[in-house]
Formats: structure tokens, sequence, C-alpha cells
């Protein structure tokens, strides 16, 4: 009887991990900066060439962070949820235009609708890299003393915005 | 046996093949101590674009800008230890191809080990038990009554 129930064991075992295994999604690596301060950039504005944007001026405030691109093909999926999400008006939405030509990006916002208090332009990907970022689209979630709270690698969709990120404002906000 | 031989130094072949990084931006004004440095860093990092390909084998944007990090860094006089401390502070232990041991990535370290550990357990159990089979046991009264048998078959060849 043991004999046979012993490889009987090993598989469900196997059974259990291979299970677990597919649910992982091995494109999001936990990242590093959750709980720390966000890196601080100050670059230029998309729309404003000559005015600058920077984590100073966004302190004291609950803000997402997104990173777009107009050569991202995932982006397009997510952003009528982030114009949506910008015309409840519940929380603000900083882009980081990352690795993207001006007048591409000018181009896509006009197009799809801007749902962006002001985008960054981060045209040689410096401020990305001291966000690890790495697969865009991704959205941060920041609090008022400017440390990152949630990263969303992917595309949002309205289940994650609704069940995750807005939970995770109303509470920063009210804290 | 020669087959084994043939294989393994096939296999020497294969893996001693040095892999060399995308010389794009890998240009330190023929300084070969750098070079080197450099070298080594961009096979230890992984990309995280293409998570099975080192920065130094992978093409994709993420990997280039990677790369020019790890040069600006040595041309700036970082040690390899504060590049690596770089990227771990951004993406975390898994851009590193060895992670660092810790709690968390004790598993990774020793589970091969412990794998190889048991499965040697599980073949000395086997083998010990086959061994026992071998030798079908035999009682006194087994081993007198082959005995009479036997003298039996001899006497009747003598007859």
């Amino acid at each position: 009887m043991l004999r046979y129930l012993i490889p009987l064991g090993i598989f469900l075992v196997l059974v259990v991990f291979l299970g677990v295994g597919l649910q992982l999604d091995p494109r999001e690596v936990p990242s590093p900066l959750i709980d720390k301060p966000a890196p601080a950039f100050e670059v230029a504005r998309l729309h404003e060439p000559g005015k600058r944007i920077g984590t100073d001026q966004l302190r004291g405030q609950v803000w997402l962070l997104n990173v777009w691109a107009s050569w991202c093909v995932a982006c397009r999926s997510e952003h009528p949820h982030l114009v949506a999400l910008a015309r409840q008006g519940l929380v603000p939405i900083y882009g980081l235009n990352y690795k993207d030509e001006r007048a591409d990006a000018l181009r896509w916002l006009q197009q799809f609708g801007d749902p962006y208090t002001v985008s960054a332009h981060d045209l040689d990907g410096r401020v990305g890299l001291d966000y690890g970022v790495y697969g865009v689209p991704e959205t941060f979630l920041i609090d008022r003393e400017g440390v990152i709270r949630h990263k969303h690698i992917g595309p949002l969709d309205p289940d994650i915005i609704n069940n995750t990120i807005m939970p995770m404002v109303q509470q920063l906000q009210q804290g | 046996m020669k087959k084994l031989t043939a294989i393994l130094l096939g296999l020497c072949l294969l893996s001693g093949a040095p892999v060399r990084a995308a010389g794009d931006l890998a240009d330190f004004g023929g300084d070969t101590v750098l070079e080197e440095r450099y070298q080594t860093l961009v096979t230890e990092l992984r990309c995280l674009v293409c998570q099975n390909q080192t920065i130094a084998d992978s093409n994709a944007d993420l990997a280039k800008d990677l790369r020019r990090e790890v040069h600006d860094m040595l041309v700036g006089g970082k040690t390899d230890d504060e590049i690596k401390e770089f990227m771990l502070a951004r993406y975390g232990d898994f851009v590193l191809y060895r992670p660092p041991v810790k709690t968390t990535t004790v598993p990774l370290w020793i589970g091969p080990f412990v794998l190889l550990a048991i499965g040697l357990v599980v073949v000395a159990v086997m083998v010990h038990r086959r061994s026992r089979q071998a030798q079908p046991q035999m009682n006194s009264e087994d081993v007198e009554r082959a005995r009479r048998l036997l003298d039996e078959a001899d006497r009747e060849q003598q007859s």
C-alpha cells in the first residue's frame, strides 16, 4: 500500500507546486522600492518644455505616477481607464513619458485623451531607470511624504483600479 | 568510456566560449582593467525584459541602458559592489544572476543539494533492498533438504 501512496503523495505535492507556479506572473518582479522614498527627479514638462516638473513640487499629496510611451502597445489598452479615473478627480495622475519623442507623445495624447495633471518628459530614460522601470506601462502610488506605497507592472484595468489602487488611495488620503 | 570522454570534451568546448557583450557602448579607451570588470559585471546582471538573458546578451532597450549605466559608473570610478548595489536598489535581488545568500534566497542556494541528498538516500535504500532480495533466505532445514537431494542424485549417478 505504502509503495503506491508515496509516489501519489509526491505527485500531489508536484501538482500543487506547478499549479501555484501557473498562477504567478514571472514578469512581475517584486520591487525593492515599495515603502521607500520615491527617487527624486526634475525633468522638463512634456507640454511646456521650458517648465520643469519634479518630486519636490508633488510633495504633500497622494498621487499616481504612470509611466507610459507612445510606442508602448499595452499603454493603449490601459489609457481609457486612466482617462476615466482622471475624470473622477479622486487622485491626480502624473505621467512619466518614458523614452519618447515629444511630438509623438503629444500627438498620442491628442488622439486618445490626456488624463495627466502634468506629464514629465523622460527622454533618455534616466528617471525610469531610477524607478526600476522595465516594462511600460507601470504605475506607482506615492503618498504625502513621497514614499512609494504600491507599484503595478503592466496595464491597469478597472478591476485593479477599483479593487487595489483606489482603496489604497483612499486609505492614504484619510491617514 | 570513449563516448563519455567525447561528450565531456564537447561540453567543455561549449561552456568555455567566452561571452562578449555587444560592444556598442563599452569603450574604455584601451583600459583593459575596466574593460575586464565591465565584461564580468554585464554577464552577472539580468536583463529584466528578457529574463533569461544577461544584459550582455540582450538587445532589449533596457539592457542597452543598463550597459550604458554600468559603463558610466565604471568610468566614474565606482566599485563593482557599488554598481551592484545601484542595480539592487532599483530592481531587487532578481537582477543578479548570483543572488546574495539571505533568508529568502536560502531555498534557492541549498535546494538543489537537498534534492541531491534525497535522491542519494532513495538510491541507497533501493540498492540495499535489492541486495537483500538477491540472497534467498534459507534456514537449516532447507539446507539439510538440499544436501539430501544432492546426495541422492550423486548416489543414483554412481549406481
